[in-house]
């Protein structure tokens, strides 16, 4: 090779993202006149900040106060709805993802039927809760019946999507082998399928229920019912002690949800 | 009984995998199947079944060509055509039992299959198959709890249970241990023999397609370069089917080992 007439010390330096000293600059200008600007306009009001300090200190301190008794009845009747939304909702969300999950997994449905189930997913789940729950309220009326189709509708959304994503990942020779046994389409669903999806398809709809249970109290918010409906009353009447103990029991009751679905999912194995 | 003719296979990004492989396959016939890595191997063993599909050429089984069958033909053949995987393809979560039952999935309904209602004979078969592979008291144990070998074994049962009359064996020891590995190639040769089944093995180890089968065909480039009766591959054969190497260096320790096993291939 070439003979180096001398040692030169060589350096080096990781590389900058952008490339040009001058966009770097650029950019990092419009990005602080931007963020100066959308401070500016949410006329921030001290006068109005220091009023809403006291009213904080009302209602936190009603809720250090909570008053279980006053409205006992509404709430352990909300509790009772939004266990049975959650309940029926997750067993009718299971039934109807089913044929979904089945069309949105590319290596085992048709291409005009992974579209369309994908299609129906993408719809569902791009109505976040409250939207849902807005709608099925206007169409349905006030009450746990609309709060129930919304968590429907959300849960065949998530189990539908994960539970695709689950078959789209199974060991693709393991469903061969089944086909070459000579299994109708249903049997390699049963046999090459169910059995590589089932443990995480529990965990997920355990996950779910949990999910649902903690939606069901802010749906009530709009009227969809449960013992969020409960809160969104003893807060319009300006009862904070009342509206304490209902977050404080649904603290409770969601931490109690997720321990208990953590645990039951670890179980799974 | 197997007969292909001219049979293509073009996957949609790359060449022609299969350029119009011929073949026949005899009954009770074992045929080794070598080539190097991508020369079409388990492109040609998976058309047989239809896992692939043919581009275009005959593969005639008993007479009949599977390419024109329609789903519920094309079914009934899969029953007759056993498979055998590199990496087992057991379904991990069910029991070695259930897996090895799955082999009757063919003959059985829905519902009787969905609560594992398998007819008093295929369990019998079932359980015979399994003291006959050595794994007698692991009906009842999941198959992902089982070693390389073991779950090789239960594969082998699943194929057979179908009753078929060919069974497709791809890369059988591939991802087992040497000692392992022929192990399963004797019981594999042993089993298909009983029986007088017809198996075509793709596989690796030259030294093994010479000790346990009786015809060594050679693929290279999704054609059949090399077709002769087992015990004739030499280092131009080899030049011939995997390309230029120094064959003759690993010649000798090929035919040691071949020594070694005398008792196996007899």
């Amino acid at each position: 090779m070439t003979s180096t007439p001398k040692e030169v010390e060589r350096v080096w330096k990781k590389p900058p993202r952008i490339k040009s000293l001058g966009l770097r600059v650029l950019l990092g200008l419009a990005l602080l006149a931007y963020v100066i600007y959308a401070l500016n306009s949410f006329e921030v009001d001290p006068e109005r900040i220091a009023y809403g300090m006291g009213r904080a200190g009302k209602m936190f301190g009603a809720f250090l106060k909570p008053n279980f008794l006053a409205r006992q009845n509404y709430i352990i009747q909300g509790v009772l709805e939004s266990m049975a939304m959650t309940v029926v909702a997750t067993g009718f969300g299971v039934l109807f993802s089913i044929p979904l999950i089945l069309g949105a997994a590319k290596n085992i449905a048709p291409r005009p039927v992974y579209f369309l189930s994908r299609l129906i997913l993408v719809v569902f789940r791009s109505l976040h809760v409250v939207i849902l729950a807005i709608m099925f309220v206007i169409m349905f009326g006030f009450g746990p019946f609309a709060g129930l189709l919304t968590l429907i509708v959300n849960t065949v959304g998530f189990l539908g999507k994960l539970g695709a994503e689950d078959i789209e990942n199974i060991n693709p020779e393991t469903l061969e082998a089944i086909k070459s046994t000579g299994a109708s389409w249903p049997q390699q669903i049963l046999y090459g399928v169910w059995p590589q999806i089932a443990t995480r398809f529990a965990g997920l709809v355990i996950y779910r229920a949990d999910q649902s249970f903690r939606q069901s109290t802010v749906i009530g918010l709009v009227g969809a019912g449960g013992i969020g409906a409960v809160l969104e009353t003893a807060m319009g009447r300006y009862d904070y002690n009342t509206a304490g103990a209902i977050l404080l029991v649904i603290i409770v009751l969601v931490l109690l949800g997720e321990y208990g679905s953590s645990a039951f999912r670890r179980r799974l194995v | 009984m197997l007969e292909i003719r001219q049979l293509k296979k073009k996957y949609n990004a790359g060449p022609l995998a299969l350029q119009g492989v011929d073949l026949k396959v005899k009954k009770g016939e074992i045929i080794a199947l070598i080539g190097p890595s991508g020369a079409g191997k388990s492109t040609l063993i998976r058309c047989i079944n239809r896992l692939v599909e043919p581009t275009s050429g005959e593969i005639l089984f008993h007479g009949v060509d599977i390419c024109k069958l329609g789903t519920k033909d094309l079914r009934a053949t899969r029953k007759k055509v056993g498979m055998i995987f590199q990496e087992y393809a057991l379904v991990e979560r069910l029991s070695v039992m259930e897996n090895i039952l799955s082999g009757r999935l063919g003959y059985v309904g829905f519902w009787k299959s969905a609560r594992r209602k398998f007819p008093a004979k295929d369990i019998q078969e079932a359980l015979e198959l399994l003291d006959k592979v050595g794994l007698s008291g692991y009906a009842n144990t999941r198959a992902d709890q089982l070693s390389g070998g073991q779950r090789q074994r239960v594969g082998i049962c699943r194929a057979l249970l179908q009753s078929p009359d060919l069974l497709l064996i791809d890369e059988p020891t591939a991802s087992l241990d040497p000692k392992t590995g022929r192990q399963i190639m004797r019981l594999i040769v042993e089993l298909v023999q009983e029986r007088g089944l017809a198996a075509i093995i793709n596989i690796h180890e030259v030294n093994f397609a010479e000790m346990f089968s009786e015809r060594v065909v050679g693929l290279r480039d999704g054609l059949i370069v090399y077709d002769k009766p087992a015990g004739n591959l030499d280092s131009s054969s080899l030049t011939t089917i995997y390309g230029e190497e120094d064959w003759e260096a690993t010649m000798p320790k090929l035919d040691s080992e071949d020594e070694s096993c005398e008792e196996v291939s007899s």
